[in-house]
């Protein structure tokens, strides 16, 4: 008999246990799922001040070389419009001149970064073929700048905008060095990286970066990427489109139409 | 418990008390060096980006400037600068939207501002309106002549020469000088406006200069002549003779 009831109360213990064991270990994936949905639900909602929510867009920019005249309007209103130092090797847009000579010559320059206009310089040689190409951030999908700033001062916003956090930036010019498109310069004052953000205190506001708002041939195009009623989905529709240094998988925002070959 | 403690090595109990100071230590100088807003939504402050949102602005945008100035808007809409925005000439302007009378938006007078997109330039694509300014009315104001807000040419241009100079200096020293363009080209009026538009047309039959050089043909007898069924049937003239100097070979 006392054998019987010690064996029930065993029983009695194991399924007692097992009950406890159950909660113990189910109890943290709930709470866990408690907090991530709390989590998930208020990056939903963050959104800037004025009620801009950047998850819901994914900027990019277009540019078609063939409408580029070199006049450097970009340039000089990016400086104004972003406090750009007026020296020349700060820009955070600039135009570069393409010159291809019939003997394979290939000369690229961009003097005080097209703001002052390009000279005619004249050779003997017989130029194949030559254009002008606007460079700016390329606001990379996959940033490399981005994967070697040591302290998160740099990084991709949810809208797909390279950004930089200045007043977290140590100046350390990783980024700087990292960036196959050498679009960004060191600035003289605050010892912080800078780069283009699309012009970002503009795009908030339902406002195009200033460097296509004054573009004068509409060479320069800036849109949504997966807004199928966007400007830059048609361009990237119309035109045949290039990248710059695709075997860098860096994944680039910025797309070129008409791309030579030449350009690097 | 009492039992349990005293079990525990001396070392050891002094080695923990050690290691939760220094948890606790970590804790702290980790908690008062990462901005409280680090990694919310990356691994990056969240007010970072308000704070570049929050950047001052200096371009007011062209659909500001269409609010009040619907009289020059008017007119630049139907001309070839309908796509500029007006900052683009006026300068960043955001100052007088908020205060009109006090902040002016700069008006470009000079010789100078102009040719930043109208200057020749090898690299600049065909068709791009372009100028030599040191040849082109040296000492006129680009105002005087073109309106910025409907630039046109002052003058349509009349005859070929005013965009074709190269091949009406070419013509002018040959035996075809006292040919007229449209004689052997039909050029349609537009193509003075679009030019690529509207394309004139050229000769297509070895008929068209057998006109005059046929052997039959009624024309001057010092003009040369062929044999149209034996001189070459198989190709139009001008594969072979350029039209606009035929006695280059």
């Amino acid at each position: 008999m006392e054998k019987k009831i010690n064996e029930a109360e065993k029983k009695l213990e194991r399924r007692n246990f097992l009950k406890k064991l159950a909660v113990i270990s189910v109890a943290p994936i709930a709470f866990g799922f408690l907090g991530s949905g709390e989590k998930l639900m208020g990056l939903k909602k963050w959104a800037l001040n004025n009620g801009y929510v950047p998850k819901d867009h994914k900027w990019g920019m277009g540019i078609d070389i063939n409408k580029c005249i070199g006049c450097g309007r970009c340039a000089d209103a990016c400086k104004n419009e972003n406090n750009v130092p007026r020296e020349p090797f700060f820009f955070r847009t600039w135009v570069e001149r393409y010159r291809i000579y019939d003997d394979g010559e290939v000369l690229v320059d961009s003097p005080n970064g097209s703001i002052d206009g390009f000279e005619v310089l004249s050779t003997k040689k017989k130029m194949e073929r030559s254009f002008f190409v606007p460079k700016i951030c390329n606001h990379c999908d996959n940033p490399p700048c981005v994967q070697v700033c040591p302290v998160g001062a740099t990084f991709k916003s949810e809208d797909g905008v390279v950004l930089v956090d200045s007043d977290y930036c140590i100046g350390c010019r990783y980024c700087i060095q990292a960036c196959p498109y050498g679009a960004r310069f060191l600035h003289p004052v605050t010892r912080t990286a800078e780069k283009c953000t699309f012009c970002y205190q503009r795009i908030t506001k339902d406002k195009l970066p200033v460097c296509v708002e004054v573009c004068p041939t509409q060479a320069r195009v800036f849109g949504e990427l997966n807004k199928k009623a966007s400007p830059l989905v048609r361009f990237l529709r119309m035109n045949k489109i290039g990248i710059l240094k695709p075997s860098l998988n860096t994944e680039p925002k910025v797309f070129y139409a008409n791309l030579d070959m030449e350009v690097k | 418990m009492k039992n349990f403690l005293a079990g525990i090595p001396e070392q050891v109990k002094r080695l923990s008390v050690l290691l939760v100071i220094l948890v606790i230590v970590f804790i702290v100088v980790r908690s008062t060096l990462i901005p409280n807003d680090f990694g919310k939504i990356g691994h990056y402050r969240a007010s970072a980006v308000q704070n570049i949102a929050n950047n001052e602005l200096h371009y007011a945008g062209q659909e500001v400037c269409v609010d009040c100035h619907d009289d020059i808007v008017a007119v630049k809409t139907k001309g070839y600068h309908k796509n500029l925005s007006c900052e683009v000439c006026h300068g960043p302007s955001i100052k007088h939207t908020e205060a009109p009378d006090e902040f002016k938006p700069q008006i470009q007078r000079n010789r100078s501002f102009c040719p930043t997109c109208h200057e020749y330039l090898p690299s600049r694509p065909t068709g791009f309106p372009q100028i030599v300014s040191a040849s082109h009315n040296p000492r006129k104001i680009c105002v005087s002549c073109h309106n910025p807000h409907n630039p046109v040419p002052p003058v349509t241009p009349k005859g070929c020469e005013a965009c074709h100079a190269e091949i009406v200096a070419t013509k002018s020293l040959s035996f075809h000088s006292e040919i007229p363009c449209t004689k052997c080209h039909v050029a349609n009026e537009k193509h003075k406006l679009s030019p690529r538009d509207n394309l004139p047309t050229k000769p297509t039959t070895r008929e068209f200069c057998g006109q005059c050089h046929a052997e039959d043909a009624n024309s001057p007898k010092d003009i040369p002549r062929i044999n149209m069924a034996t001189h070459e049937p198989r190709y139009v003239c001008w594969q072979c003779h350029y039209p606009h100097l035929p006695e280059a070979q």
